[in-house]
């Protein structure tokens, strides 16, 4: 079972991610959950969001303490909360970043796999808005292979209609830019 | 077909609530259920169901209008959650005394105060004396599968009583999760269109809901026991024929592990699969320990609780709401009142769990199992414990 929990700003759609993720892991078959941090979410507040993805029916409905994966919508927020509190040492961090490593290192508690995309970049260039929910999930798929990035297809084109594409780009620059530091 | 979809679980039920028909809705928005009746509201909008979706302006009117659609031979289905169906009582003993099968869904949360918005079972047990079948989901499927049971059990001419399916809210009804979702020719199929035992029409004048003087009141109040106390055999035969058409099984008790289990534990919604991954970890060091998932809360499984803890040395019952001034919780205390007269039963502890969202891991649930197991020479101090609170 893999254990994701993502990070952003409410109103930056990290619900959106996981139900997207979620889908399209069901879309493939496998198992799924996505849900959010069950709380009275404010607009710019930060927010957590959390996937689980397994070939077998998934029995646990605890929150999730120990992710394999943390994903990092805002570039933000590394300096307000420990983004990394409880990823597992063989883990992995993405990060929205457009700083080089060393100005974000500073701030990371964590000494396992990072990988560093410059999503808000990207969203402004194929959205025009800075927002980053469905571009990380490109990120997610290049380091993870978590689901395949054709199964997300369906479920963005049903929630973003004509905007779909769009989307479904920026998630595929996110995809091929992505770096492991 | 079935067809195996993503979901979340509120829009799910949404779904399986509009393959039932229902003529009418009535419905205000309350976290953490707003989005069934939202999502219905889209449904109707997007003309997938032709029902009449009445946007009152309270908990009080939703009931209400479900009340007066109900008695002019309507289905109707509303759902809310918390203060919301505190804002319903009123009228939540008048429809199961005037026998009105209205179905609820039920996003269950704490009550006020301290404002919660988080899960618990104080809503429901609130209102636990007002004459109506609950059902509790452990998951997504059985929320689906329990919405469209609901409404046949509820109109069944043996039983024409109102039916609430309990889910858990955020951990149950803010999920995305896989599910097998009917389709109508199979829900059609299963549940056939209501047939009203009275229905009010001003060409066929009747009364409903008459003034009970003391000479009938208590009368009433007797057959309304009755009716309810009734009412599981047509929800075993209800679940049965579910059964053999779509072939998952449901059961008042579902054991789990529970045959040769010495320390059992029971639990309500959707903490049941959390709590079989502890009884997994507990039969890896070799504790012969099971769980019991209770999904039939009214009326109470009276039988099938005995039957199920009859070799059990300890039973620790979970809950998921607190008595304040009694004896623990309300599913403790159903059971401990059910098994006092048996010459053999388990000792009984009480763990109050969950409440307002406090989250129960599997770690938690393989302690408390652990800790009753220690309590079968002797009898627990306290009635109950609430567990991991802070003093």
């Amino acid at each position: 079972m893999i254990e994701v929990r993502w990070h952003g700003r409410g109103g930056q759609g990290a619900v959106t991610s996981v139900e997207m993720l979620a889908l399209a892991a069901i879309g493939e078959g496998k198992y799924a959950q996505g849900f959010p941090s069950f709380g009275p979410e404010r607009r710019g507040a930060p927010v957590e969001a959390f996937n689980r993805v397994d070939d077998k029916r998934i029995k646990k409905r605890q929150r999730i303490y120990r992710p394999d994966v943390v994903v990092v919508l805002d570039p933000g927020l590394i300096t307000l909360v420990n983004v990394a509190e409880g990823l597992k040492p063989e883990g992995l961090l993405i990060l929205n970043t457009h700083k080089p490593f060393t100005e974000v290192k500073p701030h990371i508690q964590f000494d396992g796999r990072i990988a560093l995309v410059d999503a808000t970049a990207i969203a402004w260039a194929e959205l025009g808005v800075p927002i980053t929910n469905t571009t990380m999930l490109g990120a997610l798929v290049k380091m993870t292979d978590i689901v395949k990035m054709e199964s997300l297809s369906e479920p963005i084109e049903h929630r973003f209609g004509r905007i779909a594409n769009k989307n479904l780009t920026a998630m595929k620059r996110a995809f091929d830019e992505v770096k492991l530091v | 077909m079935s067809k195996r979809i993503g979901m979340e679980i509120a829009l799910a039920a949404a779904e399986a609530a509009a393959l039932c028909r229902p003529d009418v809705i009535a419905a205000y928005p309350i976290t953490p259920n707003t989005h069934v009746p939202e999502h219905l509201s889209e449904i109707v909008a997007e003309g997938r169901l032709d029902a009449e979706f009445i946007t009152v302006e309270s908990e009080h009117s939703a009931m209400s209008a479900c009340a007066g659609a109900s008695g002019a031979g309507a289905r109707a289905f509303t759902a809310t959650s918390s203060q919301g169906l505190l804002y319903m009582a009123e009228i939540l003993a008048i429809i199961s005394s005037m026998r009105l099968p209205v179905v609820m869904i039920i996003g269950n949360r704490a009550l006020s105060g301290p404002l919660s918005i988080w899960n618990d079972h104080s809503d429901i047990m609130s209102q636990r004396d007002i004459g109506w079948i609950s059902l509790f989901a452990a998951n997504g499927q059985e929320t689906v599968d329990m919405t469209i049971q609901a409404f046949k059990i509820a109109e069944h001419p043996d039983v024409m009583l109102p039916t609430n399916v309990n889910l858990d809210g955020f951990q149950l009804t803010h999920v995305v999760e896989p599910m097998l979702m009917p389709d109508q020719e199979e829900v059609d199929r299963f549940l056939p269109p209501f047939k009203p035992f009275a229905a009010l029409n001003p060409d066929d004048p009747v009364t409903l809901g008459a003034l009970g003087l003391p000479d009938i009141y208590t009368e009433a109040c007797k057959s309304r026991e009755e009716v309810l106390l009734n009412s599981k055999k047509v929800i075993l035969e209800v679940w049965k024929e579910w059964e053999e058409q779509f072939g998952r099984k449901y059961e008042p008790i579902e054991p789990y592990e529970a045959e040769d289990a010495e320390v059992l534990m029971l639990t309500m919604g959707s903490m049941g699969e959390t709590a079989e991954m502890a009884i997994d970890e507990l039969r890896k060091e070799g504790m012969k320990a099971g769980l019991l998932k209770l999904k039939l809360w009214r009326p109470f499984p009276f039988e099938e609780l005995k039957e199920a803890v009859k070799g059990a040395k300890v039973l620790v019952v979970t809950d998921r709401c607190l008595s304040y001034g009694g004896a623990g919780g309300p599913v403790a205390l159903e059971v401990r009142s059910a098994l006092y007269e048996e010459k053999k039963r388990p000792v009984i502890l009480n763990y109050i769990i969950g409440l307002g969202g406090r989250d129960v891991m599997v770690d938690h649930f393989m302690e408390m199992i652990r800790t009753a197991a220690k309590a079968d020479a002797e009898r627990p101090e306290k009635a109950y414990e609430i567990y991991g609170v802070r003093e």
